[in-house]
C-alpha cells in the first residue's frame, strides 16, 4: 500500500512537470515562471490568452485521452485475459473511425465529426455486446476452453469489418477531405474543443474501476477459479467491458485512433511494478495521461508552424520503447 | 459442530444435452477424503463444478450445511467450500506468492488489503506445497506441476471447510503426488476438513480416500467406503478394461490388464 502511494505520487509529479513543459511549449516559448502566474492570473496578454484558449484546453484533453487509453487498455487485458489485447481489440476505434469518416465525408464540421465518432464507437459496444451475449451473460466454467477467445474473435472481424467499410470510405472520398481524413485515422488532439470531458470521465472511469480492482485479480486466474471465490463473473465482465468500451469511444471522439498508447502503458506499468490491478489501474491513468501529454506536445512543435498527428509519434516513440523493455525483460531470465 | 457438510438428493447432471447421470445421493462429512473416479468424459468435472454451486443441477437438491446451496450469497459460500479447477493458465506475469494470496479474497473487505496475518498464511500454505523456494518467482515460468501446487495452496489459504478438487495430482512428481494427498488427508482428519477429488490413479486414491464414488457407463453409480466400493467389478466395468486387485503389505494395489 505504501509502496503503491509511493509510485503514484511519483507519477502525479511526472504529470503535472509534463503538464507545465506542455504549457510552455509552442510556436511561443513560455518560460515555466510565467505559465504558473498566467495560470493563476491571466491578464489578457497575447501570451495568456494562447495559455488559457489553446494550450490549456489541447493538454488537458491530451492528459485526458492518454489516461482513459491507458486504463482501457488495461481493463481489457484482464478482461479478455490476454495481454495483447488493447482499447481497440473488440472494433471500438474502427466503428468510431466509419462514423468519423461518414461525417466528414459529408458535413466537414467537427462538432460533426465528434458526433459521429461517438455514434459509430457506441454502436459497436452494443453490437459486440449482443454477439458476445454468450460470454458476457452466460458462465461455463466447465468450458475448456475459457470464454475470452470468442469475445475476442467477434471484436476482430468486426475489426476487420470496419476496416473493409474504411477503406471504402477513402475510396469514395474527394480529394479535399482525404488529408484530414488520413489525420483523423492517424489520431490527432487538434479536433475541435472537447474542453475537460475526458478527464472528469478519466476520474469518473477509475473510481468506478478501482474498487473493483482486486476482483479483477481474481478473475485473471480464469472464471471457474473467480467465481468459486465470490467474484460474480459475468457482472464483472458486463462492468468491464462497458467501463473500458465507454473509455475507449470517449478517447476516441476526442482524438482519433492514438495507437499504442493502450497496448504500452499497461504492459510497462506491469514490467515495472507487477500485476496487481489495485496499483496498475491508478498508475495507468497517470502515466497514459503524461505519456500522451509529452508526445502531443512533441507532434504539435517539432516540425512546427506544421502538427504531426500525435498517433504517429506515439507510434514511433512506443514501439522500440515497448520492444526494449521486452527484450530487456527476457534478458534477465 | 454438525458433522455434515455437504449433502445432495436425486441430483442429476448434464452436459450440454448429455445426461451424465441422475440421482445421485451424496452425503459428504467432515474428516472425509472422497475419490471420484471414473472415464474421461463421464462427469467428475461437471459433478464437481455442480457441487461447487458453479452450475445448476438439472434436477435434484444440494445443500451445503443444511442450507441450499443456491441461496448462499457467493463471498459467504467462497469461505465454506473451495474449488481448485483443472489445468488453470495464467496469462500475466504474477509473483507465486501474490498468486496464492488471491485465496485470501473472500476473507477481505473491499476496500482491505493483505494483511500480516495473511501473508503468514500463504507462506504456510506455501510451505505445505515445497513451494518455499519459488515464492518470488513468476508464476509464468513454472512448470506444470508446480503450477498445480500454487492451485492448491491457493486453496489452502482460502481455508474452506469443504474442498472440492479437480485431478489435484495430475503433472505432479510421485513425491509431490503423495506429499500433497498426505497433506490433503491430514486437513481432513486434523482440521475436520472434507475433501471430494477427482483422480485417475487408483493406487493413490486407494490409498488416501476413505470414501469413493465410481461413475460406471451410462452414469451408473457406486459409492461408499473406498475398501469395498474399489473391487475389481466395479471398477472394470467403470473404466470398461479389466483391473485386478492384489495385496500388497498391508495396501491393496491395482493392476490395469
Amino acid at each position: 500500500m505504501a509502496r503503491a502511494l509511493r509510485l503514484w505520487l511519483m507519477l502525479a509529479a511526472a504529470a503535472a512537470a509534463a503538464g507545465l513543459l506542455a504549457l510552455a511549449s509552442g510556436s511561443v516559448a513560455t518560460p515555466p515562471g510565467e505559465v504558473w502566474r498566467l495560470l493563476w492570473q491571466p491578464d489578457g496578454s497575447s501570451a495568456s490568452q494562447v495559455l488559457h484558449d489553446l494550450r490549456l484546453p489541447r493538454a488537458l484533453a491530451a492528459f485526458g485521452v492518454g489516461g482513459l487509453l491507458a486504463l482501457a487498455g488495461a481493463l481489457m487485458q484482464v478482461l479478455l485475459r490476454n495481454p495483447l489485447a488493447d482499447p481497440y481489440v473488440l472494433g471500438v476505434s474502427g466503428g468510431a473511425s466509419v462514423g468519423a469518416l461518414l461525417a466528414l465525408m459529408l458535413v466537414g464540421s467537427a462538432l460533426a465529426v465528434q458526433a459521429g465518432a461517438f455514434a459509430g464507437a457506441l454502436a459497436t459496444i452494443v453490437l459486440v455486446f449482443a454477439l458476445a451475449r454468450r460470454d458476457l451473460s452466460r458462465l461455463d466454467t466447465t468450458a475448456r476452453l475459457d470464454s475470452a477467445p470468442r469475445l475476442l474473435l467477434t471484436g476482430v472481424m468486426l475489426a476487420a469489418l470496419w476496416s473493409a467499410l474504411i477503406t471504402v470510405l477513402l475510396m469514395l472520398a474527394p480529394e479535399a477531405r482525404l488529408r484530414g481524413m488520413l489525420f483523423w485515422l492517424a489520431g490527432d488532439l487538434g479536433g475541435g474543443d472537447v474542453g475537460a470531458w475526458p478527464l472528469a470521465l478519466l476520474a469518473l472511469v477509475l473510481v468506478l474501476a478501482w474498487p473493483l480492482a482486486r476482483e479483477l485479480n481474481v478473475l485473471l486466474r480464469g472464471a471457474a477459479a473467480a467465481q468459486s471465490l465470490g467474484v460474480p463473473v459475468l457482472r464483472l465482465r458486463r462492468i468491464v467491458y462497458v467501463l473500458a468500451s465507454l473509455a475507449t469511444a470517449v478517447a476516441v471522439t476526442t482524438g482519433g485512433a492514438i495507437g499504442f498508447v493502450g497496448l504500452v502503458v499497461p504492459h510497462a506499468l506491469r514490467l515495472l511494478v507487477g500485476n496487481d490491478q489495485r496499483v496498475l489501474l491508478p498508475a495507468c491513468a497517470l502515466a497514459g495521461g503524461t505519456l500522451l501529454l509529452l508526445t502531443d506536445t512533441i507532434a504539435r512543435t517539432v516540425v512546427a508552424p506544421q502538427q504531426l498527428p500525435v498517433g504517429v509519434i506515439t507510434a514511433l516513440l512506443g514501439v522500440p520503447t515497448f520492444i526494449a523493455l521486452l527484450l530487456g525483460r527476457g534478458a534477465r531470465r | 459442530m454438525n458433522k455434515l457438510l455437504l449433502d445432495a438428493k436425486g441430483l442429476a447432471v448434464v452436459a450440454g444435452t448429455r445426461m451424465l447421470f441422475e440421482s445421485l445421493d451424496l452425503q459428504v462429512q467432515r474428516g472425509e477424503l472422497w475419490c471420484v473416479l471414473g472415464a474421461n468424459g463421464c462427469g467428475k468435472t461437471t459433478l464437481l463444478h455442480t457441487l461447487a454451486g458453479l452450475r445448476a443441477p438439472r434436477a435434484g437438491t444440494l445443500r451445503l450445511k443444511g442450507r441450499p446451496l443456491a441461496e448462499w450469497p457467493p463471498g459467504e459460500l467462497a469461505r465454506q467450500r473451495g474449488l481448485l479447477p483443472q489445468a488453470q493458465h495464467d496469462a500475466f506475469s504474477t509473483r507465486v506468492t501474490d498468486v496464492v494470496l488471491l485465496g485470501r479474497h473472500p476473507h477481505l473487505g473491499r476496500w482491505a488489503w493483505e494483511s500480516e496475518h495473511d501473508r503468514r498464511l500463504a507462506a504456510a500454505a506455501l510451505h505445505a506445497m515445497d513451494l518455499d523456494a519459488l515464492a518470488d518467482h513468476d508464476v509464468t515460468t513454472l512448470s506444470g506441476g508446480e503450477r498445480q501446487r500454487v492451485g492448491i495452496a491457493a486453496l489452502l489459504v482460502q481455508d474452506p471447510p469443504l474442498l472440492l478438487l479437480d485431478e489435484p495430482v495430475a503433472h505432479l512428481d510421485l513425491h509431490h503426488q503423495v506429499t500433497v494427498l498426505d497433506h490433503l488427508r491430514r486437513q481432513a482428519r486434523e482440521r475436520g476438513r472434507a475433501i471430494v477429488m477427482s483422480i485417475h490413479d487408483l493406487n493413490l486414491a486407494a490409498r488416501f480416500a476413505t470414501h469413493a464414488l465410481v461413475i460406471g457407463p451410462a452414469g451408473r453409480l457406486h459409492q461408499g467406503p473406498a475398501e469395498s466400493t474399489m473391487n475389481e467389478v466395479v471398477l472394470s466395468a467403470a473404466f470398461g478394461h479389466p483391473v485386478a486387485a492384489e495385496r500388497f503389505g498391508p495396501r491393496t494395489v491395482y493392476v490395469a490388464d
